[in-house]
């Protein structure tokens, strides 16, 4: 048989037996639940539900985290422990410092920037009718639809720079050149990590959409009555913006940031695609790639990792406690 | 009366102008990449693209680099196998996240607060934090009963569904948590069994919710590069593995990648433009105050 009709078949079957066992688990479940005595019944029920979630959970994520951990103080096949040297090896490391560098630039440019772009859009997307809103903010929201790797050799493509004397095809170089400026290797300078810079470009282009409409959303909930008695108060159009609006959609602005974020620390595609981590672009999940799948040093790829997790950490507390805040608004 | 009026519609005009200009700019590397796309590969490596936006009529235009993307390119079989590896990943969590999150919403049990608590923590965590162990594993559980994992779709089906759970459950209990729970009360004193009521009352009434996620599922799942090259690899090789090896180590495949880009973008945006309408309603439900 055609392989590729196999494929299509074997994935068709597979949603359908995928969803048959699915369902038939629960209702199983559900059977089981029920011959118990109701006192016990009335005990177990949620288990019902929440054993098949738990169990993915537990052996997907939270055992294979803390085997990474543990991994992270062995050598590179994870055969004898090494104590600290995996650690050690990478502080002492410029490389691995420039990365922590080009990581803290993106956690602090990426989220900001993107969340900023988004309150902007969302906001004069609200003001121009009901019709222009929907199809200019459909126009923002498509990258949102492009992969990273697309997306980076779109971008890619903007930033090119043929060789001296070969015609210009790169749009950056092209403006550059037009107000009298000198086209160069954009994607290899790295004075003031201006190549780190214009690959973070990448991402807020195709996130800005998430965070226009999520945002947006938050800014029509906002009650008339509180904007209209700032404006019998006399405030004028910023003030109203910066002092009634964006107070009350503050949770939702967390909650964009945060996703955001998290996104910034796990992306790699854009650094594969774009300069490959060279001309001090890397990044950690990058390092991780690089360590694991072209060098093989399982030890060192997952020291990586949990330093990956360590800067992750208090995130976790600001999540729950966002979480925590929106239920108690509720 | 017609002061306000006046003022309202200046600065209806300006905003429109502002955000059409903004749009325009957003869109740059879209079109940029469209009507490279449609250009011969000898054009293209003289001419800037705009060129063509100024004299549309006296340029070449060709279909070559959509029938290189397809044929040496395989994009049409990636295209397949993409479909293959997304759709069990996007209706399996939202089936098992769906009961979790049934459970969290309405049912009360011990620990259910420090529960929930684990789940949004666990949210953040990055995928790469599991990805050795759990490639180990699968390597060791093949060994064990020659059931093939890795290299194959069920591999991929399995993190994608895990690691989609946190956030799906986190999103769909916030949608729960909007029901009327009179309703449920309701439910309860006719007999109805908490099974029941979650497939005949909960299910139907959380749609825009199911939807909103199985979008941001779809879009994460359909354009994943790591988890496609890891664990399915080569073999059944996905969209965005084709368009990476596309573009070929020194970068000159670009103008099939721009071509593979658009062969790549019509299923999202189908998908997209279908359900956005839940879109919005099923996220910020609850969360937006």
């Amino acid at each position: 048989m055609d392989p590729l009709l196999s494929d299509v078949l074997f994935g068709i079957l597979a949603v359908i037996l995928g969803t048959a066992a699915t369902l038939g688990l629960y209702w199983l479940l559900d059977r089981l639940v029920r011959l118990l005595p109701l006192k016990v019944q009335d005990k177990i029920k949620p288990l019902g539900f929440l054993i098949p979630a738990a169990t993915l959970l537990i052996l997907v994520l939270v055992l294979p985290l803390l085997q990474t951990v543990v991994w992270s103080f062995m050598d590179d096949k994870v055969k004898t422990f090494v104590g600290l040297e995996n650690y050690i090896t990478l502080f002492t490391s410029p490389d691995f410092l420039s990365i922590l560098l080009n990581n803290f630039l993106w956690i602090l440019v990426v989220p900001a920037v993107t969340v900023s772009l988004g309150v902007l859009f969302a906001n004069l997307g609200n003001q121009v009718g009901p019709t222009r809103e929907k199809i200019l903010k459909s126009l923002i929201f498509m990258p949102m639809t492009i992969s990273f790797v697309s997306a980076s050799t779109i971008w890619g493509y903007l930033y090119t720079n043929p060789a001296p004397g070969r015609p210009k095809i790169g749009l950056l170089s092209a403006l550059v050149e037009y107000f009298g400026g000198t086209p160069q290797n954009w994607l290899q300078i790295d004075d003031n990590r201006l190549n780190s810079f214009l690959l973070m470009a990448v991402i807020v282009w195709l996130q800005v959409g998430y965070s226009m409409v999520i945002i947006s959303a938050g800014i029509k909930a906002v009650p008339e009555e509180t904007i209209e008695a700032a404006r019998i108060d006399g405030a004028n159009g910023l003030q109203v913006f910066f002092r009634i609006v964006i107070p009350q959609i503050s949770a939702t602005i967390m909650s964009v940031f945060v996703t955001v974020l998290i996104l910034v620390m796990k992306v790699f595609d854009i650094v594969l695609a774009m300069t490959g981590g060279n001309f001090n672009t890397n990044v950690l999940a990058f390092e991780y790639y690089k360590q694991f799948f072209v060098d093989s040093n399982l030890g060192p790829a997952s020291a990586v990792v949990t330093i990956l997790l360590i800067l992750i950490a208090p995130l976790m507390w600001l999540q729950i406690r966002t979480v925590r805040h929106q239920e108690s608004l509720r | 009366m017609k002061n306000v009026l006046n003022k309202l519609s200046r600065f209806k005009i300006g905003s429109t102008i502002a955000l059409t200009l903004l749009t325009a700019i957003w869109s740059i590397p879209t079109v940029g990449l469209l009507i490279t796309s449609f250009r011969s590969r000898d054009v293209a490596n003289i001419t800037p693209w705009w060129d063509a936006i100024f004299s549309p009529v006296n340029q070449a235009w060709s279909l070559d680099a959509y029938s290189n993307a397809l044929s040496s390119g395989g994009m049409f079989e990636a295209m397949v196998n993409t479909l293959v590896v997304t759709i069990p990943s996007v209706i399996l969590p939202l089936l098992v996240a769906a009961n979790a999150a049934f459970a969290f919403t309405f049912l009360e049990f011990k620990g259910r607060e420090i529960y929930f608590a684990i789940i949004v923590a666990l949210m953040i965590i990055p995928l790469q934090s599991a990805l050795i162990p759990v490639l180990r594993a699968m390597v060791a559980f093949q060994k064990a009963t020659h059931i093939q994992l890795t290299g194959n779709f069920p591999s991929a089906w399995i993190i994608h569904c895990s690691f989609a759970l946190p956030l799906a459950i986190y999103i769909l209990r916030n949608y729960m948590l909007s029901l009327p729970s009179s309703l449920i009360e309701a439910a309860r004193v006719d007999g109805a069994s908490w099974y029941q009521i979650f497939w005949r009352l909960v299910m139907p009434m959380s749609v825009p919710a199911l939807a909103s996620f199985a979008i941001f599922q779809f879009l994460w799942v359909w354009n994943d590069y790591l988890i496609a090259f890891i664990f399915v690899g080569e073999q059944k090789s996905v969209m965005t593995y084709r368009l990476l090896r596309l573009l070929g180590q020194y970068g000159d495949g670009w103008l099939d990648v721009a071509a593979g880009s658009f062969i790549s973008l019509i299923v999202p945006l189908i998908i997209f433009f279908s359900l956005q309408r839940y879109f919005v309603r099923g996220l910020t439900a609850g969360a937006v105050k």
